[in-house]
């Protein structure tokens, strides 16, 4: 059998029986569903409460409400003295009221009581007293439908047209971001493992020198080649899983809680591209940690030099408020096209905008690129360090020692 | 064929010489001593001689010809440090190595339990490498080595970590390899174990070889003039003796140029005195390694 595909096999079996690597694939879908379920059960609970009415009085000095209206939640209970208020709340049978000074009018300002030690109106207490006040004096005097419009004055929705003035086919929301969004997250867990995974590994080997014992049966190349398929095999195993089960919670989500979730689709577009936006992210990363394994005496070495490009990778997910403002923006395309931040970036770009097709094939071309000059560079690297027990070399060192291979 | 053959090689780090012109030959059924103190150059060889380093100059052959990776599945090698994955329990490990030497998994398996038994380690073939004591390990690393039948085995330092009753069985393990027709180096700081095993030696130091030849012909070249004795009693003053001197009852007397041990011997028949034992004095490798290191120092 090849020697590349035994090598695989058995670093593909490794990676995926490691605890990180089952812990992480499982627990995204899982803290998914365990989301879902908190949220039900607080939706469910505050449901219980909202059911319970809520005994609001108040005393209207000047008369402005007339013949009180119950407004949703809140029961309002007319009292004719603020004596009178006050004794409905010692006893519980009000928890707050307010009282209609002659001024109102003029003033606007209402003057609240409650047993509870609070510094301000809950923004739903006062939402209940408004309304209540609106319904109650306008009632007579507007319509119903302008009624509604002076309750709730706003519903802006947005819509994205193109340059020739025709309705785009993606229409940018909220749900639309939310998807991308999360899984450029998952990717930088998932890379951040991966590459952690791979330097240990190399470390390890090196550090209990299984590397010799490995070396004295196979060639570099096909160590190298093994670990990095089966690395990124693991890893696309990992996206995948991922992306099979999110339609499946979005549903269960949506059927659910409905609203704004049952609107997210997740674009064929995305899935191709992002998943092939994750194989390369995985496979350059995967290819720079075998430089850095081989440079750096120690796991522990090789964990901190890799934590440069991990964090370099993370650039995207920082600036996203300035990636959401100008998505095609020239930082934002410079975050595309720099192969260490084109998978993320990319994967959150897709989200908010069409990414230009010459600026997917460019960024494209150029993580293959690098993939290729970096798997180059690393079998050189790795075949002069790679029995290397001592201090880690320098720059200067590293290129004097390439110069003479 | 010879299994190894190596001429003037040459190998320096950052200018400073690791390997100075260095040749030796290993043939099939032969177990070669590569002997040394620390740092004397064995460990590069043994690199270079696997081809995980290129040296500068010279020429490495391997069953006659230039290393290359078909080559590798007929070496088995022992690295100086145990070279095991240490969450792999020990018959994965095996079966994954003899893997990569080309070895049929079904063989392999068979063999694997072969090999567990005859080191008595059968029971512990589902042990993690990381619960075993290092002798175990070294057992496994041993398993590893030879597994797939290799002609050619290089050993470092294959009994460190050993308790005497495993040295003693991979002493006979490896004198079995060697009996078969393997060609075996077995490179070690330990002269005592290479003067037990090897048919020839290879000592180096500095980078450079001090000595390379048929053990048993160096020693000969070696020979002291003195010998060991003890006897019941006060030896006394005897003719032809330059100097003496004892340690725990043994005493070792250094002889003149024409005195011979059997005049020695005469002369303690004729005082009556009982010997328990008489031995003409042979230099250990360690004696002739300090002796020429001495040399070569001065």
């Amino acid at each position: 059998m090849n020697k590349t595909f035994l090598i695989y096999k058995h670093e593909f079996r490794l990676a995926i029986k490691r605890a990180g690597y089952i812990i992480l694939t499982l627990a995204v879908p899982v803290l998914a569903l365990l989301a879902i379920g908190i949220i039900q059960l607080v939706s469910s609970l505050s449901e219980t409460q909202e059911n319970q009415l809520v005994h609001i009085g108040y005393v209207d000095e000047p008369g402005l409400v007339g013949e009180a209206v119950d407004e949703g939640y809140a029961r309002f209970i007319p009292y004719n003295s603020k004596e009178e208020a006050n004794q409905a709340l010692g006893t519980y049978q009000i928890s707050t009221y307010f009282i209609i000074p002659d001024d109102y009018l003029s003033s606007a300002v209402l003057q609240r009581y409650t047993l509870e030690n609070e510094n301000t109106t809950s923004p739903a207490m006062a939402g209940m007293i408004k309304r209540f006040l609106s319904v109650n004096m306008l009632s007579d005097k507007i319509s119903p439908e302008l009624m509604n419009l002076v309750v709730s004055p706003l519903n802006m929705q947005v819509n994205r047209v193109t340059a020739q003035g025709e309705e785009a086919i993606e229409q940018m929301s909220f749900a639309n971001v939310l998807i991308p969004g999360i899984f450029s997250l998952l990717l930088s867990l998932s890379l951040m493992f991966g590459v952690i995974a791979l330097v240990n590994s190399l470390g390890e080997e090196k550090e209990s020198r299984l590397i010799e014992v490995l070396f004295s049966s196979v060639s570099v190349r096909q160590l190298l080649i093994g670990k990095l398929l089966a690395l990124g095999l693991a890893g696309l195993i990992q996206v995948l899983f991922w992306l099979i089960s999110a339609p499946l919670i979005l549903q269960l989500a949506s059927s659910l809680f409905g609203g704004f979730l049952s609107a997210i689709e997740i674009p064929s577009s995305f899935i191709l591209l992002g998943t092939l936006y994750f194989i390369l992210g995985y496979l350059l990363f995967a290819v720079l940690s075998i430089g850095v394994g081989a440079i750096t005496p120690t796991a522990r070495e090789g964990g901190q030099l890799s934590m440069i490009y991990v964090m370099l990778s993370f650039v995207p997910l920082w600036f996203a408020t300035l990636l959401f403002m100008f998505p095609n923006g020239a930082f934002s395309v410079l975050l595309t096209l720099f192969p260490i931040t084109a998978p993320i970036q990319n994967m959150l770009r897709l989200g908010v905008t069409e990414i230009p097709l010459w600026q997917i094939l460019l960024s494209i071309g150029l993580l293959v690129l690098s993939i290729i000059l970096g798997l180059y560079f690393s079998i050189k690297i790795f075949r002069i360090y790679m029995l290397m027990h001592g201090k880690r070399p320098g720059m200067k060192t590293l290129i004097k020692h390439f110069r003479s291979t | 064929m010879t299994a190894v053959s190596i001429s003037h090689l040459h190998k320096s780090y950052n200018g400073k010489p690791a390997v100075e012109d260095l040749s030796f030959d290993v043939n099939p059924g032969e177990l070669l001593g590569l002997i040394g103190p620390n740092g004397a150059g064995k460990s590069t060889t043994i690199k270079i001689l696997l081809d995980f380093l290129k040296p500068d100059s010279g020429e490495v052959s391997i069953f006659g010809e230039p290393m290359h990776e078909t080559l590798k599945n007929q070496i088995g090698y022992l690295p100086e440090e145990r070279g095991l994955y240490k969450r792999l329990k020990a018959i994965d490990q095996i079966l994954y190595f003899s893997s990569l030497k080309g070895m049929d998994p079904s063989k392999a398996a068979e063999k694997a339990d072969l090999l567990l038994r005859q080191t008595g380690m059968l029971e512990s073939k589902q042990k993690k490498i990381k619960d075993m004591s290092k002798g175990m390990g070294q057992i496994i690393q041993f398993i590893v080595t030879v597994i797939h039948d290799p002609q050619l085995i290089i050993l470092d330092e294959p009994f460190s970590g050993l308790d005497p009753v495993n040295t003693e069985m991979m002493k006979n393990f490896i004198s079995r390899l060697r009996d078969e027709g393997k060609a075996i180096i077995l490179s070690t700081h330990q002269m005592n174990q290479v003067e037990e095993l090897c048919d020839r030696v290879l000592m180096i130091n500095h980078g450079r070889e001090v000595l390379y030849g048929d053990l048993q012909e160096i020693k000969g070249d070696y020979k002291e003039h003195s010998v060991r004795i003890d006897v019941d009693g006060e030896i006394g003053k005897l003719e032809g003796v330059i100097h003496q001197k004892s340690n725990k009852g043994i005493t070792e007397l250094a002889l003149a140029p024409e005195t011979t041990p059997q005049h020695i011997l005469d002369q303690l028949k004729e005082k009556g005195r009982t010997i328990n034992h008489f031995e003409i004095k042979k230099p250990s490798l360690n004696d002739i390694f300090l002796h020429l290191a001495g040399n070569n120092h001065e």
